[in-house]
């Protein structure tokens, strides 16, 4: 079987799975949330896997967004796609902004640019005073879409989150398949070929960014409807670290990279925990049960092997493994 | 006497606050620019290498009793030979990759040091005394200069212009620069490339572990105290850009002294004054003042 072939029954499978998902006993509210960061990690994926541009400010659009849905339906009492729509339209803004300045320097000097960057709207997030500082912004109302299908029901609220990441993550294979999506890849195989042929890089370059930003942004918005809060955390670099670390765990090379790391990730800092009591149990070795304070370590562990000896990261080692089997048996592709 | 409705001992104290923030800067990044030029390495770790040499001379005092000045040099030892481990363990199995996966691997690196030391100690401060030939203030007439504070900017610049001439001025540094050109072409020469790697690895982690020493009277020692500067540093080094070492230390000092400057006429902006200065050379300069676009 080929991989190509293999793609779209995958999809297939997972949306059903997603559907059913809330009827044979998943948490709404978990998949909920694992499904904002796998819209985020596919649009911080747009970047690092499809222009070759590591950012390591996703978590200004993210938490930025955040705040900016979570005040507007919360203090101006807009509604829920109003709020959404206002937090993709500031990741956009603020990933225009970001991106100006990025695009100035090449490779290691423009992630150290983004990761500035986001670290200047962490400190401006903890003085402004709309944000709530340490405390956040909290008890932010999902309303009703279109000011009439009540949200403030976890099953309701789970489809729409739902259809909005689907819609999301349709709109970025599009973007990936167009035309525009291969003048990306030019730019990350060859910067100086696709100068060369004529193309305006930067530019090619900075709406990429936008994209990438606005739907990070999206993220963020769903993510303070879902769970009612907006905090520093989502602004604070180590969620732009997590961002890469689910890409980096799932595959960059890939779409559904991103979403498998993100799956991964989120489930493994949420039963970590519980594993490492499993594991005190097993090996007696009492360490272990702290394991779940320990998120950090594991985390950077993680990071660690990846970047040795993991590179692809789980879909690139799956593609490589049907590749391999599909040349064997001589099918090719 | 008063400028701008700021005493001039207030302003004055705060200046000096600053420079003692930029040395930090430059020893940190100019640590960081000695570690690129030879590994292509933007080395993450260098913040949590600072924390370690702090909280290392703490963990020294109170439960060995050892005091400040030995320190001073047992730490960056003690870090330096922390940095052979990681570059011989980790670092030389991505040199020929992308530079993200250098920046990706010393990140989680840091995290696994940050969060170690952090299930142990907790996030408060642990105080350090400030060393008793140190302690109290000379007063200058103009101003009272916390004999503390003075020490920690002129190590640093002493330390700081020793690296400069090693680099700069001696064979070994001819050696190293030439390696940084073209690796190839020295090991041909019969020079021990791997080696000089480790040690320039060992060597960035021994100052920024001496920036650590030097910090833990000043700063609260925590575990994370390395977190935000690491990033303050990133912008120092977008802003001077790596190729020089002197526009390092120079970028970094001048930097503090901003960062002091805006303490006293806009404290809000404090924190965030750095990163507005590098998003203005951006503009200006891309390449950084100092830097020479590759």
């Amino acid at each position: 079987m080929n991989v190509k072939k293999l793609a779209p029954i995958g999809y297939g499978l997972l949306l059903l799975g997603l559907i059913a998902a809330p009827f044979v006993g998943a948490y709404p509210v978990f998949v909920m949330k694992l499904l904002c960061f796998a819209l985020f990690a596919t649009a911080f994926n747009l970047l690092l896997g499809y222009t070759g541009l590591l950012s390591f400010g996703h978590a200004a659009f993210l938490g930025g967004a955040a705040y900016v849905t979570g005040h507007a339906v919360k203090v101006w009492g807009a509604t829920p796609e109003l709020g959404l729509l206002a937090g993709t339209l500031s990741g956009a803004l603020l990933g225009l902004v970001m991106g100006w300045f990025t695009i100035r320097r090449q490779g290691i000097y423009a992630t150290m640019i983004t990761l500035a960057l986001a670290q200047m709207l962490f400190f401006a997030a903890l003085q402004m005073p709309f944000t709530g500082g340490e405390d956040g912004l909290q008890g932010v109302p999902r309303g009703k879409l279109f000011g009439m299908l009540d949200l403030s029901s976890d099953l309701t609220m789970y489809y729409v989150c739902l259809a909005v990441v689907v819609i999301a993550f349709l709109l970025i294979v599009r973007t990936i398949h167009s035309p525009f999506g291969q003048v990306l890849r030019g730019i990350k195989e060859n910067e100086p070929r696709a100068i060369s042929l004529g193309y305006d890089t930067n530019r090619f370059k900075l709406l990429a960014f936008v994209i990438s930003a606005a739907i990070a942004g999206l993220a963020g918005s769903l993510k303070t409807l879902v769970l009612g809060f907006a905090t520093l955390s989502d602004v604070h670099w180590s969620a732009s670290g997590h961002v890469v670390l689910m890409t980096l765990v799932g595959g960059m090379g890939s779409l559904a990279g991103p979403l498998v790391g993100a799956a991964v990730v989120v489930a493994l800092e949420n039963k970590i925990g519980e594993l490492g009591n499993l594991l005190a149990k097993l090996t007696t070795i009492d360490w272990f049960n702290t394991l779940g304070e320990s998120v950090t370590i594991v985390t950077g562990l993680i990071f660690m092997i990846c970047v040795l000896a993991f590179r692809r990261g789980i879909m690139g080692e799956i593609v490589a493994w049907l590749e391999r089997r599909g040349a064997g048996g001589g099918n090719g592709h | 006497m008063e400028i701008f409705g700021v005493s001039m001992p207030a302003m004055l104290s705060q200046l000096l606050l600053g420079l003692v923030n930029g040395s930090f800067y430059a020893i940190l990044s100019l640590g960081l620019a000695v570690i690129f030029g030879l590994l292509n390495v933007i080395n993450f770790a260098h913040g949590a290498l600072f924390m370690l040499g702090a909280l290392i001379t703490w963990m020294a005092m109170s439960y060995l009793g050892v005091n400040y000045w030995v320190m001073l040099i047992a730490a960056p030892l003690l870090v330096g030979v922390v940095g052979v481990v990681i570059e011989r363990l980790f670092l030389r199995w991505i040199y020929k990759l992308d530079h993200l996966y250098g920046l990706l691997l010393t990140l989680g690196l840091t995290m696994v040091i940050e969060g170690v030391f952090r299930s142990i100690y907790g996030v408060s401060g642990l105080g350090y005394d400030t060393p008793e030939l140190l302690e109290g203030a000379t007063n200058l007439g103009f101003m009272i200069l916390p004999n503390y504070r003075a020490w920690v900017v002129v190590a640093s610049i002493v330390v700081c212009i020793a690296t400069w001439y090693v680099i700069e001025k001696t064979k070994l540094g001819a050696y190293l620069r030439a390696g940084t050109e073209n690796p190839r072409l020295v090991e041909a020469f019969g020079v021990n490339v791997p080696v000089m790697i480790t040690l320039t690895y060992a060597f960035g982690a021994a100052l920024a572990a001496f920036a650590g020493v030097l910090a833990a009277p000043v700063y609260q020692v925590t575990p994370l105290m390395g977190q935000n500067l690491i990033i303050v540093v990133f912008a120092v080094v977008v802003i001077g850009g790596m190729g020089s070492i002197m526009g390092s230390i120079l970028t970094g000092l001048g930097l503090g002294v901003v960062e002091g400057f805006t303490k006293v006429f806009y404290p809000e902006a404090s924190s965030t004054v750095v990163f507005v200065i590098m998003a203005i050379v951006l503009l200006i300069r891309p390449a950084g003042l100092f830097g020479k676009e590759k």
